[in-house]
């Protein structure tokens, strides 16, 4: 009997016996590899996060301006106060358009490079689309502040191009418009396009290559054009791409502070609100309020998006 | 449009289902479809049989219209289809992957040709369950095909394809995901199917016995071109060149100059090893046959024969059948000797 064991005990070390151990309990295993992770993603980063929320749960004294560590709303009440539910509506409507032009711009893009692009193209799309995130965020903002000012690139484009005059009109358009394309909320809207579209185009693009083309082939197959196949089968096959990529540009957006105060116009957009409420006016619990309000939006987006059954296809 | 007598529908040759005419596709250098002429009949089971890369894949989606040829003409139901798209031809197609749309339920899978026709919804519901029950699939209809075995979602695909009634119907090796049970049941199925509803089935596959079993007629494709189009009987019994007679059946490839010390022939010929028989050594030929001697080098048990492969000095490797039920077979390294008639000898064309 034990004749036949002699060569295993021969190797029998300590590495290998406590393999032995583990292979044999492959739940422990797990627990030894997930702690580390969830230790620093439970206490970390939600107990960090958790601990910025609950100071929303507390109050500035007005006369001193010391926080009170006293439970109340009061700061919620603050929160929805017209100035500060202005500031959370624009930087919804700035967000969605955002998305929604990057959602335009990057569908074609991805779509060419999950169904068409092979091999050196596909390689140089990548590149083309990696390029901008290699380069220093700032540098990237102030140079779209100089392209969009009022003597740059853009406006002389414009007027090379004979269109000064519909740029003209573009700009004393309410809302849209402004002195100069760089404090305009065209300006600010193009200048996180451009940022944040690799963020639409690579889980569009991941998701676009996932659809098999036997798929497109049997929507094709069975009477269905162009049109009528993109809507029924790539689209809907898609959505769990174009959500991710909206979760990215929204709340990218959403949580920027830098773009506006750079290019755009004076009025606050929510991040610049948390950044002025926590160091100038030494608002931390107001400043905290502000943060709940991305997190509820993007509970409502994807709630909305659920319920849409554009996750369906996950 | 119910046909119930198969010889009926081959013999109405008048209308022809699908036509090809001096037919290529290639892509580049390769010629995936070289020079193919093609006549499937209306209402036929017609099978198109070769190895992968022959050419017959590419010859079905020039059919579904999903690919276009390089050269020659093609019609369907005697209308041109040069640059007709997929989704305006009369033919629909079972993919081998099955392709169901996966964000879809069963019926909305099956209901989604109707749905792109126009077709109201309570019309296509009723039309979507008759096609499911037709398929033998029901209580599904709200299942995802996630949730289906492979047999279930080849029978939504089969559903999705016929709820159209297509003029000719495209399989694509339909049956070769399935285990061995389900696909012998599916072909019985399949043929049935095509009878009750009169349709021509195109059938694409690699399996010989697939397509032998189940085709009203076979085309054996091989490199871009087709070698032989008959009736299965034929294909077997007269293999018109090597590549069949060595595709389908595994016959005894007899090479020219064995044949013309045999007969006098100068052709290759094809000897099937069910027509082959042994016979004691030392005895007599029978009148009018040939005999060979050799060793046997191999005995494989097939359930009900055994093959036995034998070497003859002078005359090279011989695969015979021989039935089991004709006693115990002969033992490895044996000298045994085979006997064949003149006749069972087929020739085949030079090359």
């Amino acid at each position: 009997m034990t004749q036949a064991f002699v060569g295993a005990e021969a190797k029998d070390g300590f590495l290998r016996r406590l393999s032995d151990v583990l292979v044999a309990r492959p739940a422990f295993l797990l627990l030894l590899l997930l702690t580390p992770p969830l230790l620093w993603l439970g206490v970390i980063y939600l107990g960090a996060l958790f601990a910025l929320l609950a100071q929303s749960m507390f109050s500035v004294d007005e006369f001193s301006g010391a926080v009170v560590y006293q439970p109340t709303l009061k700061t919620y009440a603050e929160l929805l106060a017209p100035a500060n539910l202005d500031i959370i509506v624009r930087t919804l409507l700035v967000s969605a358009v955002v998305t929604a032009l990057a959602a335009m711009v990057g569908f074609p893009i991805a779509y060419y490079a999950a169904r068409y692009a092979r091999g050196k193209v596909k390689a140089l799309f990548y590149l083309a689309v990696m390029m901008p995130l290699w380069s220093s965020y700032l540098v990237k903002v102030y140079a779209w502040k100089l392209l969009l000012a009022k003597e740059g690139a853009v406006g002389w484009f414009m007027q090379a191009a004979g269109l000064s005059r519909a740029l003209d009109a573009w700009l004393a358009a309410p809302l849209v418009g402004g002195p100069s394309l760089s404090v305009s909320y065209t300006g600010m809207v193009l200048t996180f396009l451009y940022l944040w579209t690799p963020f639409m185009v690579l889980p569009l693009q991941a998701s676009l290559e996932r659809v098999p083309s036997t798929l497109i082939e049997a929507s094709d197959d069975l009477g269905a054009g162009p049109g009528q196949t993109f809507r029924h089968v790539i689209f809907p096959l898609a959505a769990p791409g174009l959500v991710a990529g909206s979760i990215f540009t929204f709340s990218l957006t959403l949580g920027d502070y830098i773009v506006p105060q750079i290019v755009g116009p004076s009025s606050l957009i929510l991040g610049q609100a948390v950044y002025a409420q926590q160091g100038t006016a030494g608002n931390i619990p107001l400043a905290a309020a502000f943060c709940v309000a991305p997190i509820l939006i993007m509970i409502v987006f994807l709630t909305v998006a659920k319920r849409m059954g554009a996750l369906d296809a996950l | 449009m119910l046909h119930s007598d198969p010889s009926g529908l081959m013999a109405s040759t008048s209308s022809t289902a699908v036509l090809f005419r001096d037919v290529s596709r290639h892509f580049g250098a390769v010629r995936a479809v070289d020079g193919v002429d093609l006549d499937i009949v209306a209402g036929e089971f017609f099978a198109m049989l070769g190895p992968s890369g022959s050419g017959k894949t590419t010859c079905l989606r020039l059919i579904a219209g999903f690919d276009q040829p390089t050269a020659g003409h093609i019609e369907i139901f005697g209308e041109a289809v040069e640059g007709v798209p997929a989704y305006r031809r009369p033919v629909n197609t079972v993919f081998q992957d099955y392709a169901l749309f996966p964000h879809m339920t069963v019926l909305d899978n099956v209901c989604y040709g109707l749905m792109i026709r126009g077709v109201d919804k309570q019309e296509r519901r009723r039309l979507g369950v008759d096609a499911l029950k037709l398929v033998k699939l029901v209580g599904m209809d709200t299942r995802r095909p996630s949730e289906l075995s492979g047999g279930q979602r080849q029978r939504v695909a089969l559903a999705r394809a016929l709820v159209l009634r297509p003029k000719v119907l495209l399989l694509d090796e339909p049956l070769g995901a399935l285990d061995l049970k389900l696909r012998e049941a599916m072909q019985g199925e399949l043929k049935t199917l095509q009878h009750a509803l009169g349709l021509t089935f195109v059938f694409v596959t690699h399996d010989q016995g697939e397509a032998l079993s189940m085709a009203d007629r076979v085309a054996v494709f091989n490199h871009g071109r087709i070698e032989q189009v008959s009736d299965p009987k034929e294909i077997y019994e007269r293999p018109r060149t090597r590549f069949v007679a060595d595709f389908v059946g595994g016959s005894n490839l007899i090479e020219p100059a064995l044949v013309r010390t045999w007969i006098g022939l100068d052709r290759p010929a094809s000897l099937r090893p069910e027509k082959i028989a042994l016979i004691a050594p030392g005895t007599a030929c029978p009148a009018d046959a040939l005999a060979v001697e050799g060793r046997v080098t191999q005995v494989l048990f097939h359930g009900a024969a055994y093959r036995v492969e034998l070497i003859a000095p002078g005359e090279g490797r011989l695969v015979l059948s021989v039935p089991a039920s004709a006693g115990p077979p002969p033992k490895q390294g044996a000298l045994v000797r085979a006997a064949f008639s003149r006749e069972s000898l087929h020739l085949m064309e030079p090359g």
